[in-house]
């Protein structure tokens, strides 16, 4: 199973064929609207986890560049009449430069004052939004312009279903082949020892900010996708309780784990919904199942059981 | 580059942590093809030396020169495509990669066809990585470590390799095999050799040259046999 899954092409294939055969599944609508949340958490998920699990930097403020994926898609078309699609490129765009320029100076921090400067960077964010009521309709939100192709007005959960499906795959592809490149390599070599790495002659303030410029695009793309598929934009998805969301979903489902990444996205997302029976002992139990989780496996769920099966193979 | 040019010159070199000085103005040189070893005792320096020739430690005065450039204020990763090469202190092998992604990143800046017969060539000089090349460097033994850790530095193609305590925590075998390897790159791959060492004996009995650095200072220096031969040499460091 190891084997079979450091193959670059195994993981996406993995997540296609989850996707295709979850649809036979699905009851209603409502499923299929959890089912594209999970999809799509999991696309951001992912571009963190690179940031995380392989380069070993850390990020608090990754909602942040989700939010301002999510209010391109709703500002932009609003205002100066842009297509959807166009306004998305653009929020990915404008994401990648906003990353760019911060990450230059905060990530020759390390650790607990990494953490710190993401944290003030993401939070600034979710004030701007907050705050420019003009723009962005303030803690109220503001409605999302329908996503139109070529005449033809997507709606309905199931088409979001598929749409973004196969962003996760297409996500998880680009991920998989980063990862087994010479580029991924150098990322975790700097994890383990960035004097090793700077000595082997890896560039690793580069490094750090190309890994950082990809992940913050991939929290954009997902935070695009979310505000076409919800139509509507408000800034809890841009702040600071998000973020640590998305960094939970990566240590809960692996560092360093692509497919990890869809394990942990889906718990958060999907948890939550089945435990609302439970009411006011909601938190409770979600808390309570969190941690088991991690002492139990406590490398992140998929690597702790790919472990696990491995181990008895071997046996 | 003038024939007369050192391929490494290091000029009044002056390094700190802090306010602390810690290299007070040392200046030596390897001419291509040597083996130079530079000895002392813990604390002289030696691991500074060479982090500041390699560039992970910053300079606070003084210069250096590769085959007769200014590389002072070269980034680390500019220095090892020149053709420096460090084997650090403590291996510092990426313990959770393959020992082949290892050895693949110690060629991280090179596109040539030939990283494969170079990977050949690390693998005959050290069997027991080919074997267990999937494996991940963490379960290699101190020595098989220190031979990975040579074995990637070696995968840049280096004029120049700076190795750091490569003896450090090894059995008595072990150091002769590891001291026989730098000879045989020396002779066989031209590799110029610097190494820096705290087992005077071994490296002196290996070098063309030696230095010996006393607390941030260069305190004597010779031919190798030499400074073997030496009677200050030999009551610091050899204990005889």
């Amino acid at each position: 199973m190891g084997k079979l899954l450091s193959h670059r092409l195994a993981v996406p294939v993995v997540i296609a064929l989850l996707v295709v055969a979850l649809s036979f599944a699905m009851p209603s609508n409502f499923y299929y609207r959890v089912a594209a949340l999970v999809w799509i958490s999991a696309l951001a998920v992912i571009g963190l986890n690179l940031l995380m699990g392989y380069a070993g930097q850390v990020s608090l403020g990754h909602a942040g560049f989700f939010g301002i994926g999510a209010y391109a898609v709703a500002v932009l078309p609003a205002q100066f009449g842009l297509h959807p699609l166009v306004a998305a490129l653009a929020g990915a765009v404008a994401t990648a430069a906003i990353a760019f320029l911060v990450g230059r100076p905060i990530l020759r921090l390390k650790g607990h004052y990494l953490a710190v400067a993401t944290l003030g960077f993401g939070i600034l964010i979710a004030m701007t939004i907050s705050n420019e009521a003009w723009l962005t309709g303030g803690p109220d939100g503001m409605p999302v312009e329908r996503l139109t192709l070529f005449g033809w007005r997507v709606r309905g959960a199931d088409t979001w279903y598929w749409i973004s499906g196969g962003l996760l795959v297409i996500g998880a592809w680009i991920a998989c082949n980063l990862v087994a490149s010479p580029t991924g390599r150098a990322l975790r070599a700097l994890h383990d020892s960035e004097v090793a790495a700077r000595v082997a002659g890896i560039d690793v303030a580069r490094a750090k900010l190309t890994v950082f410029v990809i992940s913050a695009v991939y929290a954009s793309v997902a935070g695009s996708t979310l505000a076409l598929v919800n139509g509507f934009v408000t800034p809890d998805k841009a702040n600071f309780l998000h973020s640590i969301e998305l960094v939970t979903m990566v240590v809960l489902g692996g560092m360093g784990s692509i497919l990890g990444s869809l394990a942990g996205a889906a718990i958060l997302v999907v948890l939550p919904q089945v435990l609302t029976g439970f009411h006011d002992y909601e938190h409770m139990i979600l808390g309570l199942i969190m941690m088991v989780i991690m002492i139990v496996l406590r490398a992140g769920i998929v690597p702790s059981l790919a472990a696990f099966f491995q181990g008895r193979r071997n046996k | 580059m003038h024939s007369t040019d050192p391929l490494l010159r290091v000029e009044a070199l002056r390094s700190a942590y802090g306010r602390i000085e810690a290299l007070h103005g040392v200046s030596l040189s390897v001419a291509s093809g040597e083996i130079v070893a530079l000895v002392g005792g813990n604390g002289a320096g030696k691991t500074t030396l060479l982090r500041a020739i390699s560039g992970v430690q910053p300079m606070t005065g003084g210069s250096l020169s590769f085959q007769g450039r200014d590389i002072s204020r070269a980034s680390p990763h500019a220095r090892v495509a020149a053709g420096i090469a460090q084997v650090p202190e403590g291996r510092q092998i990426f313990a959770p990669l393959a020992i082949e992604d290892n050895l693949r990143l110690g060629a991280y800046l090179r596109k040539d066809a030939e990283i494969a017969s170079d990977l050949e060539r690390v693998y005959d000089l050290f069997p027991i990585l080919k074997e267990r090349r999937r494996n991940p460097a963490g379960g290699l033994s101190g020595g098989q470590q220190q031979m990975l850790a040579i074995g990637r530095a070696l995968m840049s193609r280096p004029k120049l390799l700076l190795l750091d305590e490569p003896s450090m925590g090894l059995a008595p075998v072990l150091v002769d095999q590891v001291f026989e390897i730098i000879q045989r790159l020396n002779r066989e791959d031209g590799v110029t050799v610097f190494l820096v060492e705290q087992n005077a004996f071994a490296a002196l009995s290996i070098a063309t040259r030696g230095y010996v650095i006393e607390t941030g200072e260069i305190a004597m220096e010779g031919k190798g046999a030499a400074l073997l031969a030496d009677e200050r040499v030999r009551e610091a460091y050899l204990g005889v």
